[in-house]
């Protein structure tokens, strides 16, 4: 089973660690991991940013260097919901990558959503002493249904427990662009989420979207909160925290 | 009304600063959102509701002008004229005609957003009429000099009871109530007298139905039915949209309506009105329906028709995170939130409205719960996509774009730029890994610092270890 892995250009440049962790999961759940070392960016920025031509390029460019992997996992919902909903639209009108595109959503999933819905798999070597809460970033829930496969395989881990902030499923206010063009309306949003996290009192909260963790993290450090700290379910899981 | 939608940006910095208005949006938000939760969750089958919602809104769309002949036939059988308005001037053209024609002195009216697009009230007052909103909230607003209204549902949410109960103090010139009751019954006892001495009665009209040639009116404060009702003519105006084939569609929006604007399973009242009244029966003398297009049949050929569904129910603004932080005022013009992000520049022009698009982080906490499963973010990004196109946004942002993607296209380019950026940021970071100034990305370090990245890029990593003799990939 090749699984070629989508690193995300933000953990590419951010924090690699996250991806080091995808690979250690996938690999434990038995997987060939593959890392085309072509890869970039998925192309989500000129999606949402009115540049579809510029999206489209790089679309095709991801389809291609993926096409000889039985599964395209990427430890990012927004990356997933990208290629899984968004590429055979932004193709659809394109005779020779219409399928292609389409083939490549089909084979493409969270990094959650394949351990756990397509690989049953939950021996996660992570070890978590403390309690967090999980916030479930809007592309993963709304575009994918990324729901209960991250808490499912958080509650695997050993020493961590799980309590739950007042609206999980509510917007941090990162949005892309939005969090830089829109900066003020973002930093507004984040205080609302980083008010709930901090109502939990967990020392730690958990998510599935280094872009969203960037805009939490720095809300919160911002606020004066410097010891919550911001994790990627996967670094959880995998036990690589640092 | 005028667009004023290009300031979103500043207005919106002018409504976070604002401590009065951010403390009754936290009101509004508790108050909608968990209404609508708990009318969901004593609902079996609201999934069910939604598409069936969705689909008479589209099947009715799909031959609206077959549908609005229906309508007119039956209408007229009823005894009513249907009159059409191509533009916003054409309302405030056809109102006054017919006041004219009736020798009407004083009009009262209830809630009509489309009215809004025209600034009807002025209009007639120019006219040396008099006009008398009767809708609590619209009322608020027009005695404090016609401010515009902040959401769908509730026009003066933004304002909290005590801004009122001073509004009313100055207005009415009475003792300053404090209660939310007696607000309600002084402005009861004001209104009462404007409903028994006026000519002719205003209404929007939420559904057309074009079997029966009737309006439904969905009402809490039952304005709607004394508005129409007690005076001698009444004229509604609503969009050519809201026309539904039968009552019994009708009925299934009107489960869905209430439930996703307030949380109620039906309004305080609903008034199904149809024509003249006959011999020995009740109703008013002449009955006008003003169908208004003002930019619809445009929108219904463009990308973005499925806007059109839209029963303005409010629940995408009240569970928009943008929404919730700034209110309905930056939106600059009559429809604000997610649906207005659509709206505004499909009516008023993309050129004077591009900001509102761009305003949203694409959540889609609008599309779930829209009972017409309007999918916002989607054709949010249509106009963006119209946006990018027509250079309408700073050309340092396209620039960004154009630059990303271009780099982004050649793998060895990109690799060497991102080393370079890691390492830049791993330095400005400094020793405590924060960022908390960065020129280019002021927007994002205003209320957030930056957490700095490592200074090796993944790629590097990951081609160093292969390298080293790591398994090979
Ligand atoms: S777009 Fe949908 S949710 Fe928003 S007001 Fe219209 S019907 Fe309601």
């Amino acid at each position: 089973m090749r699984v070629g892995l989508v690193v995300t250009c933000l953990v590419d440049l951010m924090r690699p660690g996250i991806g080091w962790a995808a690979v250690d999961l996938l690999e434990r759940a038995g997987a060939e991991v593959v890392v085309p070392a072509t890869q970039t960016c998925c192309g989500q920025p000129g999606w949402n940013g009115g540049d579809r031509a510029g999206a489209a390029a790089l679309a095709r460019k991801l389809i291609a260097e993926f096409e000889g992997c039985d599964w395209i996992v990427a430890p990012s919902g927004s990356c997933v919901g990208m290629i899984r909903v968004h590429y055979p639209t932004l193709l659809a009108d394109d005779a020779t990558w219409s399928e292609r595109a389409r083939s490549a959503a089909a084979r493409t999933r969270e990094l959650t959503q394949f351990l756990v819905d397509e690989l049953g798999f939950d021996a996660v070597p992570g070890r978590h002493d403390g309690t967090v809460t999980y916030h479930d970033c809007c592309a993963g829930l709304r575009e994918l249904g990324v729901k209960s496969q991250p808490r499912r395989l958080l509650a695997k881990v050993s020493g961590l427990e799980l309590t739950e902030m007042a609206e999980p499923e509510s917007c941090c206010g990162f949005g892309g662009a939005f969090s830089v063009k829109f900066g003020e309306i973002a930093a507004h949003i984040a205080e609302r989420k980083c008010a709930q996290i901090a109502e939990t009192g967990a020392g730690a909260v958990v998510m599935g979207d280094l872009g969203c963790m960037l805009n939490v993290e720095g809300r919160l450090r911002r606020r004066g909160d410097a010891s919550t700290r911001v994790l990627h379910v996967a670094e959880v899981l995998a036990g690589r925290e640092d | 009304m005028r667009v004023a939608s290009i300031e979103f940006k500043a207005r919106a910095g002018e409504k976070l600063a604002d401590a009065t208005l951010q403390r009754n949006l936290v009101r509004v938000k508790g108050k909608f959102a968990a209404k609508r939760a708990a009318a969901m969750a004593g609902f079996h089958d609201f999934e069910g509701l939604r598409e069936a919602g969705r689909e008479i809104r589209q099947r009715t769309l799909d031959d609206l002008d077959v549908w609005l002949g229906i309508f007119e036939r039956s209408a007229t059988a009823g005894g009513a004229t249907v009159l059409w308005a191509r533009t916003p001037d054409d309302i405030n053209r056809l109102v006054l005609e017919i006041a004219f024609r009736h020798g009407v002195r004083k009009i009262v009216k209830s809630k009509s957003m489309v009215s809004e697009e025209s600034s009807l009230d002025r209009a007639i007052e120019a006219a040396g009429l008099e006009v008398i909103e009767t809708d609590l909230g619209e009322y608020i607003l027009q005695i404090n000099g016609y401010e515009p209204p902040s959401h769908l549902v509730g026009p003066a949410l933004h304002k909290s009871k005590e801004e009122v109960a001073d509004l009313f103090h100055r207005r009415h010139k009475t003792a300053r109530k404090e209660g939310i009751e007696d607000l309600c019954l002084e402005a009861r006892a004001v209104l009462r007298e404007h409903y028994l001495t006026a000519d002719m009665g205003i209404s929007g009209g939420n559904f057309f139905v074009a079997e029966t040639g009737s309006v439904v009116l969905v009402t809490n404060e039952g304005n709607a039915t004394l508005a129409t009702g007690l005076p001698r003519v009444h004229v509604a105006i609503s969009g050519i949209e809201k026309i539904v084939p039968t009552l019994e569609d009708a009925a299934t929006l009107l489960r869905l309506l209430p439930r996703s604007a307030t949380g109620q399973p039906i309004s305080n009242y609903v008034d199904v009105l149809t024509g003249v009244r006959g011999e020995g029966e009740g109703g008013v003398e002449h009955m006008y329906y003003i169908l208004v297009d003002a930019g619809r049949t445009d929108v219904l050929a463009s990308e973005v028709r499925e806007a059109l569904r839209c029963i303005r129910c409010g629940a995408c603004m009240n569970h928009c995170p943008v929404y919730q932080s700034i209110g309905g005022h930056p939106y600059g013009w009559v429809y604000p939130g997610p649906i207005g992000s659509i709206l505004t520049p499909m009516y008023a022009g993309l050129e004077n409205a591009h900001p509102l698009p761009a305003a949203s982080t694409l959540c889609n906490q609008c599309g779930v719960v829209c009972p017409v499963k309007i999918p916002l973010p989607d054709l949010q990004r249509k106009l963006r996509e119209r946006t990018f196109e027509r250079r309408l946004a700073p050309w340092s942002e396209r620039a960004a774009l154009r630059l990303w993607s271009w780099v982004a296209a050649r793998p060895a380019l990109y690799g060497a730029s991102m080393r370079v950026v890691a390492r830049l940021l791993r330095i400005w970071g400094g020793r405590e890994r924060r960022i908390r100034r960065l020129p280019p990305g002021g927007g994002w370090t205003a209320g957030r610092d930056l957490p700095a990245p490592d200074g090796r890029t993944f790629r590097e990593q990951y081609a160093a270890r292969r390298r080293a003799g790591g398994k090979p990939r």
